[in-house]
């Protein structure tokens, strides 16, 4: 996974950055249409995205994934922080430089039942992008190319996406965000609405194409094994922000953060022999609102080993020590995670070792 | 207790008839659990619906086999007697709890009207009911909540609250129909808990209704699997999981990546995808997705059969030429077995 991590990171190693992004939604009541208040639904996300890697963003829904996967393309405005994409802040672009470096990120949608057009033939919708873009050539030979990488034949040019599969659409999906050649595609559940059968298909596509395109991948799912299968690294979100972040190995052998331990361990495996013996972690009670997030550490409603510091206090996403390549890869490969009382290896979750917060000085 | 034996359930449309549930067969003790696993369109929910009657007729025809419940054939009994039957012997839970309440009804209105239509209770007695059945699925502060309205429920919530609704007759078998797949892993988790301690508490049996295959590996005693309309692989959940003796089971279990194997093995995807259930292929239905295809699986179509005791597939192929076959596969895709 780690090509080109020579001790330090620089700026040309990130391919996309987030720099403290927040997205609140105003709720507005009333004649006057007042806002009384906020939906917080990104609420201050540091990400740092390098050339070539896969990384993955899992949880719940309502805690922010999309919103934050809109942010980055800027389909939405953030409230606050800055998108740095390829070493600049994209967020000041006018329209005509936005249009430039959206040829370099694209979009996987998780419906391929409302992301296609049903008005459009197959080949007018993996044009569109050739034509907004101005792209010089011949474009229905491009096209049936591009039908044939995703595996679909080029004879399909005709063809209206009622006339194919969940499958089959979500490769005309995917053969639209790579007609540009972009560097960065976003893909949001991108197999979440597909059969059993069909999703190992699309996702062996995704990798198929990864790596003959040198594509990155942002990958938004909620299902943790698809995660796992193709991400090198893996950030969890919880309430708008990022609670643990690492890459694959650590954050699925070692998870810190009480709520990755949890969602963890209540991923349903088929394996009848380990699911009877696993114990499970059930959280109580339901993600509490955006609107109106809890004090404090905002998981500390559903934590088992939740104290009284955390509730006063609010956790800034801490480096786990340990693991040498934490410190030694630059901040963004450590394993990093936003709790006082992590979970150390072996522990169970609702015994805290120590009521002395972890590196509580580096809190925010 | 229960026992579906070659139930056909078909639906007559313009375009053909559509034999949406082909020939199933199986049975149910008290307190065990049976999991039906499929993709959508393999018939899952038809076969649930046909247990409760529930299948629109027209354009539903049941032209063979018969449902015994209890010594009855449930595809004979009277309209009357299935209505008593439904909800107060056989209960369901269905997938989207959003769509499965009433929106203009408080929870416990709803609720206590499944009880007063089954059960000879006064109003008070009801309401007491009420409040008790959803203390017992885990709901906080129930003497309140069953004064609120499905919107101000959670997902969670409401799935619980049909559950509440599910069990306050204490049926003897409750068909589960993807009770979770609307809700996140989580809630998921809880859900699934309440459901395997209800179980025990009242020794109701199950029939869980899912297309994640570790849904059913948690709860599931046995499992039956389902492809086009027909059940292709019967047996014990361990028996299904770890010996698959059809291949479209083991390809299934291979298309999925799993959390102890993700990012180490390149998934197996089943080519193709589902026929269509008018026209459905010559020979074997499985035949055109299937790894191990022969030429005769594109003539024979292979009824459910017994390949080892307790364990059938609906397969041609011998149990060693599954068993080899499975081997050979595994070794191109670097997967110890």
């Amino acid at each position: 996974m780690s090509e080109g991590t020579n001790g330090h990171a620089n700026a040309g190693e990130y391919l996309l950055e987030t720099k403290n992004v927040k997205m609140h939604f105003p709720i507005k009541a009333g004649v006057l249409r007042r806002t009384v208040g906020h939906v917080k639904a990104v609420d201050g996300v540091d990400l740092q995205i390098r050339r070539g890697e896969t990384l993955g963003l899992v949880g719940e829904s309502g805690c922010g994934k999309s919103t934050l996967a809109r942010l980055v393309l800027r389909l939405l405005e953030p409230t606050e922080g800055e998108v740095v994409f390829e070493g600049e802040n994209i967020l000041g672009y006018d329209r005509k430089r936005m249009l430039r470096v959206r040829r370099n990120m694209q979009i996987v949608f998780q419906d391929p039942y409302a992301s296609l057009n049903p008005r459009m033939t197959v080949g007018n919708i993996i044009a569109e992008p050739l034509k907004t873009h101005k792209v010089e050539g011949d474009r229905k030979k491009r096209v049936q190319e591009l039908l044939e990488v995703v595996g679909l034949s080029p004879e399909h040019y005709n063809r209206y996406p009622h006339e194919f599969s969940g499958g089959q659409r979500q490769r005309i999906g995917v053969a639209r965000a790579v007609a540009l050649n972009p560097k960065l595609i976003i893909c949001d559940e991108p197999v979440s609405a597909l059969d059993v059968s069909i999703q190992a298909q699309v996702i062996n596509l995704l990798q198929d194409l990864q790596k003959e395109f040198d594509l990155t991948y942002v990958f938004i799912a909620h299902d943790l094994s698809v995660v796992k299968h193709i991400s090198d690294r893996v950030a969890v979100m919880y309430l708008g922000k990022i609670v643990e972040i690492s890459d694959r190995k650590g954050l699925y052998g070692e998870p810190r953060h009480p709520y990755t331990t949890s969602l963890l361990s209540a991923i349903p495996t088929p394996d009848p022999e380990k699911e009877r013996q696993r114990r499970r972690i059930v959280l109580a009670g339901d993600v509490p609102s955006p609107a109106n997030p809890p004090q404090g550490c905002s998981f500390h409603t559903r934590c088992p080993r939740a104290q009284t510091y955390c509730v006063e206090h609010e956790p800034g996403l801490i480096p786990q020590d340990g693991e040498a390549n934490g410190e030694a890869n630059g901040e963004a490969s450590a394993h990093r995670a936003a709790c006082f009382f992590p979970v150390e290896e072996g522990q169970s979750i609702e015994e805290p070792a120590t009521t002395t917060p972890y590196r509580a000085g580096q809190s925010t | 207790m229960l026992e579906v034996n070659n139930l056909k359930t078909h639906f007559k449309t313009q375009d053909g008839v559509v034999k949406a549930v082909d020939g199933v067969s199986f049975s149910l003790e008290p307190g065990e659990t049976l999991g039906i696993v499929g993709e959508s369109g393999s018939g899952k929910s038809v076969t649930a619906l046909s247990i409760m009657q529930l299948n629109p007729k027209p354009p539903v025809e049941y032209p063979e086999g018969e449902i015994r419940f209890e010594g009855q054939n449930l595809l004979e009994v009277s309209d009357k007697r299935m209505q008593a039957i439904r909800g107060n012997d056989i209960a369901m839970i269905f997938q989207d709890p959003m769509t499965s309440l009433n929106p203009v009804f408080t929870v416990g209105n709803q609720i206590r009207e499944a009880i007063r239509i089954h059960q000879n209770l006064s109003k008070s007695e009801a309401q007491e009911k009420t409040v008790q059945v959803l203390r017992d699925v885990g709901i906080a502060n129930p003497e309140r909540m069953v004064k609120d309205y499905p919107h101000q429920f959670s997902g969670g919530m409401r799935q619980r609250a049909m559950i509440a609704m599910a069990l306050s007759c204490n049926p003897k078998v409750l068909i589960a129909d993807e009770p979770t797949t609307a809700l996140d892993v989580t809630i998921q988790a809880q859900i699934l808990e309440l459901m395997i301690g209800l179980q025990e508490k009242y020794g109701t049996a199950i029939i869980m209704i899912s297309h994640d295959l570790g849904v059913v590996a948690q709860i599931a005693d046995k499992v039956t699997v389902m492809y086009a309309g027909r059940a292709v692989e019967q047996g014990t959940t361990d028996e299904v999981f770890y010996d698959p003796l059809m291949p479209y089971s083991w390809s299934l279990l291979r298309s999925l990546p799993r959390l102890d194997t993700a990012g180490e093995v390149r998934l197996l995807p089943i080519q193709g995808t589902p026929p269509s259930l008018i026209f459905l292929p010559k020979g074997c239905n499985f035949s055109p997705r299937c790894p191990f295809v022969k030429d005769e699986c594109h003539e024979i179509d292979p009824d459910l059969e017994e390949k080892k005791p307790g364990h059938s597939a609906a397969c041609i192929l011998s149990v060693e030429e599954i068993e080899e076959s499975k081997h050979r596969v595994d070794e191109e895709l670097g997967v110890e077995s």
